[in-house]
């Protein structure tokens, strides 16, 4: 009997060129990269060299991209510095023959948005990308992650990846979801517990009746912040949802072999004796929604929670860390979460700015009308165009939100969408650093419902408090 | 890449957990191109500097003798988030040739491996022991070896540290990935030619 595999060691060994010592040399099938991937075109120009196989790589124009005037192109950014971003990442991609889903082309979209949607992203493949929420693409059944801009070079130049194998983690939730939680909240509870580099070094698969319930769509949002538990990737078993879900992308394989490709997907699963290095699990029905209050993605609480009570905690280093990101937060300690006013919101990014997202948020936002500025950005022109034919974006705006372009917009905050000095923000982006939307800025992470629920009460809001009960 | 070897220099303690790639390098930097001569004022640019350019005198690498550290020891989980290789420059421009830390965000950890930037994981209890003597004798150094695999704190005590053998060999000789892998072209291909062959639809 051969030794019992999980999906990760399948996907890994399909990929393996060669091992030397302790690192292995893998086949990359994707790689996908965006305006930030400069300095990678830098070295591989300062070392004469060339790109290996360019209809592997696939390019984003999604971070420095405004949300607004569109319709003058690059002449609608006004930053010179910002539309050069834009403008080499064109050059470079026509000078080395790599596809651009370019500023104004209609697949344009958030890498981690578009790439599904397009069928760029299917099950078994490895895929890399220049950003480190490509754990996202995990969600069809693949193993996929972000590395920096030299790995990327050594992707463009070879095709191949010199990589030390990962230990591997289990994390599996069961049972129904409450009323008012959703994938967001699973995955914030999940950091929470695992903490910020508790999955460093691992692969994470996620597994159980409460993901396989779960849509392509929610998958992505939960392997989406993998990274923000330190994982390596995250992934989720294909299944039939996942094939439905790529059949017909244009990216995907078409007709002719699509059975066999099924095939091969449909012996990915983790067989049911392989051991994994870490095992978490998860009672679904214990998960509330969910809030960050400080300044690190496992510093998160139900809703219905209080802050940290510094003065309560023995370990003098662990009430240091408390304290500074209260302090930096500017919540006084023990506050309740509930009752925390906001400047703004943000209902975007690669987690979730999805149809399913803004769907999700349409039904909380047209029970009232907004107290704060708030922004609707889609992660891709397809998802804009799909929810303005579903008349989402009527519901957004007559509720008083702003429905703009699609791009990465205020959750990496470069393409001039961001906070100002001292705002607070009720945002469904992956990452409450400081500054990271805005210098001085403040983040609260929350799902797409909670975010909407804040916007139209002004303060962090238990979204259950609002929806009519089933 | 610049190999490394040995080091010995000014270490300057870093009393924070979580010190995420965002801080090192905030994302407005991202666009600075490699060479430019501000490079050197990325690195916490935000933690360092006032609104008007000018020095925030309480944060530590501000202060004498910590303007010339070469070594951060830092604390758990260095590195988290972004991709950002802007990270290592930032790091290297101001001067910084090793972090020491009980844990490293997997893509900067990589990230700075392939810069020729040590990054070395000894136990939690090393890293506070080893920040507690930096802050008793301010200004102390630590030297690290990396043929021998040995850091030396200002104690004069010597401890091991793991690092894989070809990112060893790697950063001793400053050799980079690409030249490796070019030497495997007949096995890539070989490679392609099987898999292509298996999965049709991935060509």
């Amino acid at each position: 009997m051969p030794k019992p595999r999980t999906m990760f060691d399948k996907i890994w060994d399909q990929h393996v060129i060669l091992e030397e010592e302790d690192e292995t040399l893998l086949y990359v099938d994707r790689c996908l990269i965006h305006e930030g991937s400069r300095h990678t075109f830098g070295k591989i120009d300062r070392e004469g060299l060339s790109v290996a196989e360019p209809e592997k790589i696939i390019a984003f124009s999604d971070h420095y991209v405004p949300t607004i005037n569109r319709d003058k192109g690059l002449l609608g950014i006004y930053d010179s510095k910002i539309r050069g971003m834009v403008e080499l990442l064109a050059s470079n991609c026509l000078r080395h023959d790599i596809q651009l889903f370019g500023i104004d082309d209609p697949r344009q979209g958030i890498l981690h948005v578009a790439g599904p949607e397009q069928g760029i992203t299917i099950p078994g493949i490895l895929l890399v990308g220049a950003d480190s929420h490509t754990s996202t693409h995990g969600a069809l059944g693949n193993l996929s992650f972000g590395a920096g801009a030299s790995e990327i070079m050594h992707i463009l130049v070879t095709q191949t990846l010199w990589q030390r194998r990962p230990k591997t983690m289990r994390i599996t939730v069961d049972g129904e979801l409450s009323f008012g939680v959703n994938a967001k909240d699973v995955i914030l509870a999940i950091i929470a517990e695992v903490g910020h580099g508790g999955a460093v070094g691992h692969a994470i698969e996620y597994s159980g009746s409460t993901i396989r319930a779960m849509s392509v769509e929610q998958r992505m949002t939960v392997c989406n912040m993998s990274i923000e538990a330190g994982g390596r990737a995250g992934m989720v078993a294909p299944d039939e949802k996942a094939f439905l879900y790529v059949k017909g992308r244009p990216y995907a394989p078409g007709r002719k072999d699509w059975e066999s490709a099924v095939r091969h997907w449909e012996s990915l699963p983790t067989d049911p004796d392989a051991v994994f290095d870490e095992e978490v699990h998860f009672n679904a029905p214990n998960i509330s929604p969910m809030v960050t209050w400080g300044t690190n993605p496992e510093q998160a609480l139900p809703i219905t929670g209080q802050v940290p009570l510094p003065s309560s905690i023995e370990d003098t280093s662990h009430r240091e860390e408390i304290e500074a990101s209260l302090d930096y937060m500017d919540i006084k300690p023990g506050a309740p979460i509930a009752e925390i006013e906001i400047d703004r919101v943000f209902i975007g990014s690669c987690t979730n700015s999805r149809i399913e997202d803004l769907r999700a948020a349409a039904e909380v936002a047209r029970l009232g009308h907004t107290k704060v500025p708030a922004w609707v950005v889609p992660g891709s022109t397809f998802v804009k165009k799909k929810a303005e034919e579903e008349g989402l974006d009527r519901i957004f705006t007559e509720a008083g939100f702003e429905w703009r372009d699609s791009g990465c917009s205020m959750c990496t905050a470069i393409n001039g969408d961001m906070l100002q000095p001292g705002e607070r923000c009720a945002s469904t982006s992956n990452r409450n650093f400081q500054g990271r939307q805005g210098l001085n800025g403040r983040t609260h992470l929350l799902s797409p419902q909670m975010a909407a629920a804040a916007a139209i009460e002004g303060r962090l809001t238990d979204v259950r408090d609002l929806i009519p009960g089933k | 890449m610049e190999p490394f070897q040995k080091l010995t220099g000014i270490a300057a303690p870093f009393d924070e957990a979580n010190v995420d790639t965002n801080q090192l390098c905030p994302t407005r930097f991202n666009k600075v191109p490699i060479d430019d001569p501000t490079y050197p004022r990325i690195l916490f640019h935000d933690r360092r500097f006032n609104s008007d350019g000018s020095e925030k005198t309480d944060f530590i690498l501000n202060r004498e003798p910590y303007r010339e550290a070469k070594i951060i020891v830092a604390d758990r989980n260095w590195g988290g988030g972004s991709s950002r290789e802007s990270a290592v420059y930032a790091l290297m421009a101001f001067g910084i040739r090793s972090v020491i830390a009980s844990g490293f965000g997997d893509i900067h950890f990589n990230n700075s491996l392939k810069n020729g930037l040590l990054p070395v994981r000894l136990p939690g209890k090393e890293v506070i022991n080893l920040r507690a003597q930096l802050h008793e004798r301010i200004g102390s150094e630590i030297s690290i070896d990396l043929e021998s695999q040995t850091v030396i704190g200002p104690d004069g005590g010597e401890r091991l540290f793991e690092i894989s053998p070809v990112s060893k060999k790697c950063l001793l000789l400053g050799l980079d990935d690409i030249g490796r892998t070019l030497q495997r072209n007949d096995k890539i291909g070989e490679f392609k030619e099987r898999y292509f062959k298996e999965f049709p639809f991935l060509s």
